[in-house]
């Protein structure tokens, strides 16, 4: 769908107001994300680095394989998320909202968790076998699909559907030649973010897929942290930058929104919609129900409480070692970490977003620009950090704000995807109104742009955290002091040969899955209205 | 025709524009910022009273060049001599005795936390002359040769350094780091299987290979995972050159299971690891049997793990100043505290290692359930260095045919 002119301002007039909004955002990406990147792939650039990323057949072999199955993972997501994208857009039933909410936790969840959760669900003849990493590619990236076609199905207009079916259309040809090609954007749009995440996997395919499973990151990992061999580690990321940037120009789009108001839902719900629900309910909430089991098992086959009392702000457990702070207190240091790089987030990604939208044409390259670190190595960009805030004022290596700021970096590509939409479908008419009113550029953002999207911003700002909630990567890099996220500390739990540190890890994953439910709970109670695309 | 979402135009929203000038306040301001763990520190409670009460914030006694404006208002004051900072892998926990040092030296001690050892190395090196620390606790004799032949550290020997084990200060002749701990990692193995199973445990690296055992083994990928590094080099020590190869082509035609990293071998895959594993023999630490017998709820009687003291290759830690240090002869004051006595013995307990220096006690449970292995077996760091990376290719050759 055609954007909307925004303003009648000519070209020349519009420079300095794209410039002046857009000139924070790519600032801050400049800075934290371009810089840094820049200057470790200058620190590791060697000839023979390529020479042998183009020669050595087992890294040939890791680029095929990470390529092969992030194509698997999007087309097995988009798969298995069409029925219940249509179901949440075309039929009410009890629990829609409450299911929406639960299946987007997946995505958000530290893998460390997940893992756990899958590997007690999956059989064990299908652990670290490819088909392990497919399914949980799927699992976690389930949202993505069933939120943005599940968007996109909804504002299809029924008459159209309704037109072909009255002039003698089968179902399947309704389908096949109205509803699919109105719903292609949103699926391209969809699966090509799929994609990227499932690219730049991390944590699942090490613990899913097991050593005979290597992506690109995970070599970039090994080669620049276990092997002193940041040549081949650089040149590797080049090369997963290049591939993400491709598909960003070419496929991965926001899509514009809602054009029709109100939902118009098909009464009742058939055997058929009662199927789609069911399932999906027990593939999203049966791995989280596996790691509550495991918090309540402290020693094997009993049952207690044990690991839920070490979190209480007594902890029953004698002398526990000070490895992790209190536990609680981790959730509220993960609850700082995720406002600051929320807020940025959202005050960066929303002067992007206007700046992108008054940009037009060329706002294209400007969104594909910002959004390139959500496809960028986080073992890259977390080394290129601390080699570029490394003295006088400006080392900040151990810095607090180095955590909030990583995060920020990767949230604010999301926060820019959900806004550019819904700023992008304000009609021309209203800004040129206000102009003839003569009300300022500055006042017609704020009167019309934010006013509109202020649904849209907050829930930016909910999915922000939710995202910096669960972050592990970036923030694992960067982290210094005794005072961790909780995705840190559960895996600091897990560094201790214990039964019982097992089930406290459990148990603080539980809370912080909890933590991220109620954060998304109010994003969809603001965001029901809106029909975003992410 | 087009309709709008959302209520119509209001009123102006000032809450963003305040939110960009706190975002970029927050983002201006630079070491400024350590104010949010402090609070999270008092929230955390009597647990974390060991490390957060020696844990400063940014150093800015010692060089007066930071201006005072960046000085977090809350951190904790540094000792009247200054402070330094450790850095250290993630596992690390401070042993209560760091609390003595500060109070005998007046230097306050930040521990910083690098990742697994292999991150803290390989981001020294990049860092190298600018250091995040002053000293570094933790190399290892795999990674040691190549940090020092590059300048990793400044030499410096501790004036009590005959107090620590001789055959561990011959592994550095140049007296770039000091050794200050050692630690063992053996095949554990899940008791109460073996007692179910009606079957003995495995008695040495040989017996792995032994149909008895097949599929019962877990080990890590030596790529990715520090003891699995480990037990790779004890099986290349153990037998002849050449014959390791065909050792592990048995071994995984045997059916042992390789696994990315520790956490996944121990937690996913171990039977006694609580995470419904089905191996109930995995590569660990000589250390790990004592652990649930010291911390956990309820405590076990009697551990449910051992290890078997025939598989075991020796990892020597070290801790030496990083060269390029603001604070040398405060760096160099908290490398003699790591080798006292006072430090030393309570690395077991808080660290589930040895100490290095001879003839301090170890705690109980460990005499009784944890003891280092009485002959390891062990690789010079220099032949380490140097076959390291082939020794990986070679083994990735074999586990992936």
């Amino acid at each position: 769908m055609e954007p909307h002119r925004p303003g009648l301002t000519t070209r020349r007039a519009r420079l300095p107001l794209v410039v002046g909004l857009g000139a924070l955002p790519v600032g801050f990406v400049t800075v934290f994300f371009g810089y840094p990147l820049l200057k470790v792939v200058i620190r590791g650039a060697e000839s023979r680095a390529w020479t042998k990323l183009l020669s050595d057949p087992s890294l040939r072999r890791i680029i095929w394989f990470t390529l092969w199955q992030a194509m698997v993972s999007a087309a097995l997501t988009i798969a298995f998320g069409l029925g219940p994208a249509f179901v949440f857009a075309r039929r009410s039933f009890r629990g829609r909202r409450q299911l929406l909410t639960l299946v987007t936790v997946p995505f958000v969840l530290p893998t460390v968790v997940s893992g756990v959760g899958l590997l007690a669900l999956l059989p064990e003849s299908l652990h670290r076998t490819v088909w392990a990493v497919l399914a949980a590619h799927v699992w976690v990236n389930l949202a993505l699909v069933v939120r943005g076609v599940g968007a996109a199905w909804d504002r299809i207009d029924p008459d159209l559907e309704s037109a072909a079916a009255t002039l003698g259309a089968s179902r399947r040809q309704t389908l096949r030649h109205v509803t699919l090609p109105l719903l292609r954007p949103a699926i391209v749009s969809a699966g090509s973010l799929v994609f990227l995440f499932c690219f730049t996997s991390f944590g699942i395919i090490r613990l899913l897929g097991g050593p005979a499973h290597r992506s690109i990151e995970v070599e970039i990992w090994r080669r620049a942290t276990q092997s002193f061999d940041l040549p081949v580690a650089t040149a590797l990321s080049v090369a997963q930058l290049i591939v993400v940037l491709a598909i960003l120009v070419r496929w991965s789009r926001s899509t514009s929104v809602a054009q029709r108001s109100g939902r118009s839902d098909a009464a009742g719900s058939t055997w058929a919609t009662r199927l789609v629900v069911g399932v999906l309910a027990l593939v999203v909430v049966l791995p989280i129900g596996a790691i509550v089991a495991r918090s309540l098992h402290p020693s094997p086959g009993r049952w207690s409480l044990a690991a839920w009392r070490a979190l209480m702000p007594s902890p029953a457990v004698s002398g526990r070692p000070a490895m992790v702070p209190h536990p609680l207190a981790t959730l509220v240091s993960s609850m700082e970490i995720a406002a600051t790089a929320a807020l940025l987030a959202v005050a960066l990604g929303t002067l992007a977003a206007l700046a992108v939208v008054r940009a037009r044409t060329r706002g294209r390259s400007l969104e594909t620009g910002l959004t390139l670190p959500l496809g960028a190595s986080a073992v890259t960009v977390g080394l290129g950090l601390i080699i570029s805030f490394d003295r006088g004022w400006y080392d900040w290596r151990a810095a607090w704000v180095m955590i909030p700021i990583g995060q920020a970096v990767v949230a604010m590509p999301v926060v820019l995807r959900i806004v550019v939409p819904v700023i992008r479908s304000i009609p021309a008419d209203l800004r040129h109104a206000a102009g003839v009113l003569g009300a300022s550029p500055a006042r017609v953002i704020v009167a019309i742009d934010l006013a509109i999207a202020r649904r849209a911003i907050g829930a930016a700002a909910g999915f922000a955290a939710a995202i910096s909630l669960g972050e592990f990567g970036a923030t694992s890099l960067l982290t210094r002091t005794g005072s961790p996220t909780a995705p840190i500390a559960i895996a600091r739990l897990l560094g201790r040969p214990s039964t019982f540190n097992l089930a406290e890890a459990c148990a603080l994953a539980t809370l912080l899955a909890a933590l991220v439910v109620i954060v998304l709970t109010i994003v969809d109670r603001w965001r029901e209205a809106e029909h975003a695309t992410f | 025709m087009k309709l709008i979402q959302g209520p119509a135009p209001r009123r102006p929203w000032p809450l963003l524009a305040v939110g960009c000038v706190i975002a970029l306040a927050a983002a201006c301001s630079s070491s400024g910022t350590t104010a949010p763990e402090a609070s999270a520190t008092t929230a955390a409670g009597p647990a974390s009273t060991t490390v957060e009460a020696v844990v400063t914030g940014p150093d800015t006694t010692v060089d007066a060049v930071v201006p005072p404006t960046t000085e977090p208002a809350t951190t904790v004051a540094p000792g009247p001599n200054g402070s330094v900072t450790l850095l250290t892998y993630d596992a690390f926990v401070a042993p209560e005795a760091l609390q003595a040092f500060t109070a005998a030296t007046g230097i306050s001690v930040n521990v910083a936390l690098a990742g697994d050892t292999g991150t803290m190395v390989n981001k020294a090196l990049l860092t190298k002359g600018n250091p995040e620390g002053d000293v570094m606790w933790g190399i290892d004799n795999t990674l040691l040769s190549r940090a020092v032949d590059d300048g990793l550290f400044e030499p410096y020997q501790p004036a009590d350094l005959a107090a620590v084990n001789p055959e561990l200060t011959a592994l550095v002749p140049g007296g770039e780091v000091t050794p200050v701990d050692t630690g063992d990692v053996c095949v554990n193995y899940d008791i109460a299987w073996f007692d179910d199973n009606g079957i003995a445990p495995p008695t040495d690296l040989a017996a792995l290979t032994s149909p008895e055992y097949n599929k019962l083994l877990v080990v890590e990928n030596p790529a990715t995972s520090s003891p699995g590094l480990a037990f790779l080099m004890a099986t290349v020590a153990a037998f002849p050159s050449g014959e390791w190869e065909s050792y592990w082509t048995n071994l995984v035609a045997n059916g042992a299971l390789v696994v990315d990293s520790w956490d996944a071998a121990y937690f996913n895959e171990f039977t006694a690891g609580g995470g419904g594993g089905s191996r109930p023999l995995v590569v660990s630490y000589a250390s790990s049997p004592p652990y649930p017998m010291l911390y956990g709820d309820p405590k076990p009687a009697a551990p449910p793990t051992a290890n078997i003291d025939t598989t075991c290759f020796r990892q020597v830690e070290f801790a030496g100043v990083l060269a390029g240090t603001k604070h040398a002869p405060a760096a160099r004051a908290l490398v003699d505290f790591l080798i006292t006595d006072q430090f030393q013995s309570e690395l077991p307990e808080s660290n589930f290692v040895y100490p290095a220096r001879t003839g301090v006690a170890l705690p109980q449970v460990f005499q009784q359930y944890g003891k280092p292995a009485p002959q390891p077996f062990t690789i010079a760091p220099d032949v380490i260095a140097a076959e390291r990376d082939g020794w990986i290719e070679q083994w990735n050759l074999i586990a992936q045919a």
